[in-house]
């Protein structure tokens, strides 16, 4: 065991700490889901891809540095630590690349990630609909078989960055006789198509932050279907693998906003909230440990852990800044933001039931 | 970056369970807890022939001269077992301090004081062993890594007492930065049947000795790893419990509130052992105090999942669910409690200027 960074290692590090200083803009970017928001964090994406720094462990053939997952934890630290912006990417970048790094086809690599990498094509997530929320297998949303493709008719809802997204992967019903999560497939969809609106929905800090989609005979070719039809579902859960897991809540995060909060305290915070800070802080370091650890975990855990790590860091800081939280952006936003994180990418109950049956071999 | 246990450490752990599976190490906990040492003694003297009491002894002594990785694996997997007897004090504490006292051209550290002679180990004539002197530190650490004596130590404010002074063959005193034999004094009944706590005064002065520091938190180390272990056992049978527990026409595994009780059971004790393993690489006082923090609160939390899913039968004493759950919370509030060491988190932290 060790805690040791190889030479390269630091050397990136301290290439991603200088460029972020010299970089990161002074003033918070719009809002993402704004029509401005949307321009400045796309063209924030292209600044970061030419400095070879939006997706530092893909291959170089993608817009990648062909960099060990170190360095993209160790990039993440430093983004996080030097406040810059949210990724409008996310969704592509951290759920959709690993699906077809595992699932694509060189060819849909070869089309999809490039353009993904440098902010030209944001993606949107089409999960859940109105009657299948914590029950995914549950969707009724039809993928009917045509000439060359696939004709998408339902509804979709709850799906981030849709308001400004580009395109969308998801899972559709393509065999009306099969039940549950067999009949699915997965597939990415264009949301300027014919037959998609897009009705933005309003979160509890005011902006529209996701989306419900509704598709009414929108046709998608068979070279967006990624893994074989029928085999959604399976697809669909690496998946959600991925966005449980660190790829998607880097260590960064957490550890940055754990410091922030430390800070806060230590400049005249409550002393009888010592106590809640140290957790705080321990926390985000075992968060931290755990993904440089190098431990295969479980994903439902990992969700676990860091979305009740963040509501619980964020009520934390609230009253250590005390009457004033309220009108603290940063913090009052961040904890409305991490309210969310025990309910998306499957909720915190169905993540404890998938660890109560996997991890611990309870009965159903 | 690394914080996955060698090959050689993973086996070293298995070996361990094994041989305390097949140690009757229960059995010796409900006579220790009744004052006969024996039985207990017995199981010291088998991981004494495994390594474990030699871990930190050097290698001039007769141990092995190991690192603290190697004494969190074992260490574990005596929590695991809920071994009776002085854990920390013996694998950590006591032979870093001895070792401390220990001259490198192995003459005597400590000049004067009487000290019982070590032929006389064992023949106390029901008299506890008292220590007058620390000379030849070099002979104890080689008693301690034979197995021969176990060790124990009080070092107040987070050891105010030594443990099983009454089963040590050496007993110390640490205050900051020294140390001395200690003079045991009336002994107190813990809520952990096995341990008896004593109260120890110094023998005589006390000595210079750097390594106090260092011992401390190797031995606060030592103890979270011991309660990661139990942590673990207690999810274990709690499980094994859910599964075979019927009521209402089936296991009580089945019901969401049993399943996501030991399921956050487990993510805490997931959580807990990374800060563990990185705490066994630097052994910085931040460190050390954030992994017996998260160890102490993950094996607490399993301790009353446990106890809660077992119901009643949890809380007999022929059970035996409880030679975990009282042991979790002694350690827990033994070599500092959960407070002191969330305080030299905060304290630590404020040394720190940069991003770490």
């Amino acid at each position: 065991m060790n805690l040791d960074l190889p030479p390269d290692a630091l050397a990136f590090r301290d290439e991603v700490r200088d460029w972020l200083a010299a970089n990161v803009p002074a003033e918070p970017l719009p809002p993402v889901d704004t029509p401005a928001g949307d321009a400045a964090h796309r063209a924030w994406e292209r600044r970061l891809a030419d400095a070879g720094l939006a997706v530092v462990s893909w291959p170089a053939r993608y817009g990648g540095r062909d960099a060990p997952a170190l360095h993209a934890l160790l990039f993440e630290e430093e983004y996080h630590a030097a406040g810059a912006p949210i990724r409008i990417g996310q969704n592509g970048l951290f759920l959709l690349a690993p699906t077809l790094f595992a699932d694509g086809t060189a060819e849909q690599r070869e089309r999809i990630l490039p353009p993904m990498a440098r902010g030209d094509q944001v993606w949107a997530q089409a999960w859940s609909e109105p009657e299948a929320g914590s029950d995914l297998a549950a969707i009724r949303s039809r993928a009917e078989r045509v000439e060359g493709g696939w004709r998408l008719t339902g509804q979709k809802t709850w799906s981030s960055r849709a308001v400004v997204a580009d395109r969308a992967f998801g899972l559709f019903r393509s065999d009306p006789r099969a039940e549950r999560h067999r009949g699915l497939t997965y597939l990415m969809v264009d949301l300027r198509a014919a037959g998609v609106t897009v009705r933005p929905i309003r979160q509890l800090g005011g902006e529209a932050g996701f989306a419900e989609i509704f598709l009414d005979d929108v046709f998608v070719p068979d070279a967006d279907v990624i893994g074989a039809p029928g085999d959604g579902w399976r697809v669909a859960m690496s998946t959600a693998g991925h966005e449980r897991g660190p790829g998607l809540r880097s260590p960064g995060r957490f550890s940055a906003a754990a410091r922030r909060l430390v800070a806060a305290w230590q400049e005249g915070g409550d002393p009888g909230l010592r106590d809640r800070v140290a957790d705080a802080w321990i926390g985000a370091q075992a968060y931290r440990m755990h993904a440089f650890a190098g431990v295969a975990a479980s994903p439902s855990m990992v969700k676990l852990f860091w979305s009740e790590l963040d509501v619980g860091l964020h009520e934390t800081a609230l009253e250590v800044l005390g009457p004033r939280a309220e009108i603290d952006r940063a913090w009052a936003d961040g904890y409305l933001f991490a309210l969310a994180g025990p309910i998306y990418a499957g909720t915190n109950e169905i993540q404890r039931d998938i660890v109560a049956t996997r991890a611990l071999g309870l009965p159903r | 970056m690394n914080l996955v246990p060698a090959p050689e450490q993973a086996s070293f752990a298995a070996a361990l369970h094994d041989l305390l599976s097949a140690a009757e190490v229960p059995a010796a906990a409900d006579r220790w807890a009744d004052g006969d040492h024996g039985p207990g003694r017995r199981v010291w003297e088998r991981l004494a022939g495994a390594g474990v009491t030699g871990l930190a002894v050097p290698e001039r002594w007769g141990g092995l001269d190991a690192g603290p990785a190697d004494l969190v694996i074992a260490a574990e997997e005596l929590g695991h077992h809920a071994v009776p007897g002085p854990v920390a004090e013996t694998l950590a504490a006591v032979p870093v301090l001895l070792a401390g006292l220990s001259k490198s051209d192995g003459r005597p550290a400590l000049a004067g004081g009487r000290l019982p002679s070590m032929d006389r180990l064992g023949e106390t004539d029901g008299r506890l062993p008292l220590m007058a002197g620390l000379d030849e530190p070099g002979r104890w650490l080689r008693a301690l890594a034979e197995g021969r004596i176990l060790g124990t130590l009080a070092a107040p404010p987070w050891l105010p007492y030594a443990v099983d002074a009454d089963a040590a063959g050496v007993v110390l005193f640490a205050d900051r930065g020294a140390i001395g034999a200690g003079r045991i004094g009336a002994a107190r009944c813990s809520l952990d049947r096995t341990r008896r706590l004593f109260e120890v005064v110094p023998a005589g002065p006390l000595e210079a000795c750097p390594a106090v520091g260092r011992a401390l938190d190797l031995g606060a180390l030592v103890c979270a790893a011991q309660l990661l272990g139990a942590g673990r056992a207690l999810l274990e049978v709690a499980v094994a419990h859910a599964r075979s527990r019927a009521q209402f026409g089936g296991p009580i595994g089945r019901f969401q509130a049993v399943r996501h009780r030991l399921a956050d059971v487990a993510v805490g004790l997931e959580f807990a052992r990374p800060l563990l393993y990185a705490a066994a690489v630097t052994v910085a006082p931040r460190d050390v105090s954030a992994a017996k923090v998260a160890c102490s609160d993950a094996a607490n939390r399993a301790a009353r999942a446990a106890l809660q899913v077992h119901g009643a039968i949890g809380y007999t004493q022929e059970h035996g669910l409880g030679r975990w759950l009282t042991k979790v919370r002694a350690l827990s509030l033994s070599w500092g409690t959960p407070a002191d060491h969330r305080a030299r988190v905060l304290a630590e932290l404020a040394k720190e200027d940069g991003w770490n």
